[in-house]
């Protein structure tokens, strides 16, 4: 009893701070959010006494439709792209020889750290009106003097791609990594189509990576905010931008947090299954580890 | 076997896509023309100004202070956590995973947001102090992150050795397993100390008058033209995470 309440008490005290800190400035804070959606605003930028029903009602705004609409596309379209890029890639690197993975592994990581406003600023000089690569088309008669590259919503999906691109590769590469490749060679040998033996061995295989890539380019897309603010236009907003818009312009904060519960909300249901997902299997690992000894 | 093409040649093409852009703002960064336009000749004077802007210097001295302060606060909290996850399977810890894990799915927007609600109910000021505790919040989970799963592959037979060995558990704690996680413990900090370094978006929402960072400092440079001088300063920040990632995975071979 007593080493029972004295693991108890261990357990914690190395738990209490990361709990409570999390419990403050995380959990407290998501609350508030939704709190706030039903407050009234004052006409000074702050929050009015009271509740109201108002602030969502205004979420009907005809322009909103749209936004969210536009919001899912880009971040689908992003999540579908990279997935089809970052599976080639990741069997490359994970069945290289070592040096030449240890070199692309080096390449894929160095823009995964690169400070992420200079990664879109560089697709801002590249696409610049005046910029190299517009020169290039104008010069090889592949688009016209006045077309502008930048500013609009098919210019976000790339700069998108090319943000999340390296945090999609990275997970299935490590998936790919532990694959055990005697598997397709073993269905090749049985008939299979080098095809096959990819969709049907080899996909299951690294579904895990899969699918933390996937979360890992969808859910950040749907939050995108920096991305459409510097290469978009007013005609790709998405719904980060307009969270923005109505914290910092407007200083609507009711209004940002209705937006902000919204999204919480969208985020919420791929979160929840990854959880359930991740920790399940240290659990079945255990539990496997037990029963051996 | 004929093994198929494609995949190497879509890898080839992936690493020119990333690079193409950091090749091209590089090279603009010496040209001499103020908006990056046709090459007008080899120039420095973008790094000299870079170098005489003071605003610049302040707000990397404003960066290195919240990252280094919120890096040491989200190392020792971060691993007491991954400590707790991996020796205890209890339902406190189910609900303390879930609490772990979701701010590092979460899109920074609606960290930035809530916490910004959050100090706004409170009435704090915002400035360097509410930065750091934003910072020190979602560092908390990558840390922990990193040590558990250092922590799941190590072999806790040692720490009974050294206990049969008549080592006390603190010794044993001490002497046997904090140096065999140390490296988990320091990848930890790196990782947080780069993110902190990077993050725009939360330190935007939390930032107040006078606690301006470089991220913040580089984007209203962007919006406010002096695209020349981020184009500079881009290319300085390129070398120096470059230099670190490469140090950083040669210190890991080596321990390995």
């Amino acid at each position: 009893m007593t080493t029972l309440s004295k693991k108890k008490k261990h357990e914690g005290l190395i738990t209490g701070p990361s709990f409570f800190w999390l419990l403050i400035f995380f959990i407290i804070p998501t609350l508030i959010v939704f709190a706030i959606a039903f407050k009234p605003a004052t006409p000074f930028g702050g929050i009015g006494e009271g509740w109201t029903l108002g602030t969502l009602f205004d979420l009907r705004n005809p322009n909103y439709p749209a936004i969210i609409w536009r919001t899912v596309w880009l971040s689908l379209v992003s999540t579908v792209v990279c997935l089809l890029l970052a599976v080639p890639c990741g069997y490359c690197i994970a069945r290289a020889p070592k040096r030449l993975r240890d070199v692309l592994l080096l390449l894929v990581i160095v823009p995964f750290w690169t400070n992420f406003l200079i990664r879109i600023f560089a697709w801002k000089v590249l696409l610049h009106p005046e910029g190299m690569l517009k020169q290039a088309l104008v010069f090889l008669h592949l688009c016209s003097p006045d077309a502008t590259l930048l500013y609009n919503p098919f210019t976000v999906l790339l700069v998108i791609i090319y943000t999340y691109l390296p945090f999609a590769i990275l997970p299935v590469y490590a998936a790919a990594e532990k694959f055990d490749y005697s598997l397709i060679e073993a269905a090749r040998d049985l008939g299979a189509s080098q095809f096959r033996a990819f969709t049907r061995i080899f996909l299951p295989g690294i579904s895990r990576g899969v699918w933390t890539a996937l979360l890992m380019v969808f859910i950040p897309a749907l939050g995108s905010y920096v991305i459409p603010d510097i290469v978009g236009g007013p005609g790709s907003e998405m719904i980060g931008n307009k969270i923005a818009q109505r914290t910092f312009v407007d200083r609507n904060l009711p209004h940002a947090s209705a937006l902000s519960a919204l999204l919480t909300l969208a985020v919420m249901v791929p979160l929840m299954i990854t959880l359930v997902n991740h920790y399940r299997q240290p659990v079945v690992q255990r539990k496997g580890k037990g029963a051996a000894q | 076997m004929k093994r198929s093409r494609i995949p190497f040649f879509t890898t080839l093409a992936v690493l020119v896509f990333f690079y193409l852009p950091l090749v091209i703002l590089s090279v603009n960064s010496f040209n001499d023309s103020r908006y990056g336009g046709p090459w007008n000749g080899f120039t420095v004077r973008w790094y000299v100004r870079l170098f005489q802007d003071r605003q610049i210097w302040h707000a990397l001295q404003n960066t290195l202070i919240i990252a280094s302060t919120a890096t040491l606060v989200s190392m020792v909290v971060g691993t007491m956590a991954a400590f707790a996850l991996n020796r205890y399977r209890t339902r406190l810890q189910m609900v303390h995973y879930g609490m772990i894990y979701s701010p590092l799915i979460v899109p920074d927007i609606l960290m930035g947001m809530s916490l910004l609600l959050f100090f706004v109910a409170l009435n704090v000021k915002l400035g360097l102090v509410t930065i750091f505790l934003a910072h020190v919040t979602f560092c908390i989970s990558y840390v922990a992150m990193v040590v558990l799963s250092r922590l799941q592959d190590f072999d806790f037979s040692l720490m009974e050795a050294a206990q049969d060995l008549g080592a006390g558990h603190w010794t044993a704690f001490r002497r046997v397993m904090l140096p065999l996680i140390m490296p988990g413990i320091a990848a930890g900090g790196l990782l947080a100390f780069t993110l902190s370094l990077d993050d725009f978006v939360i330190t935007f929402f939390v930032s107040g008058p006078g606690s301006t960072t470089l991220p913040i400092h580089i984007y209203s440079m962007m919006k406010h033209g002096a695209p020349a001088v981020i184009n500079a300063l881009s290319v300085i920040l390129l070398l120096v995470t470059f230099v670190l990632v490469s140090a950083s995975r040669t210190m890991r071979e080596k321990i390995q």
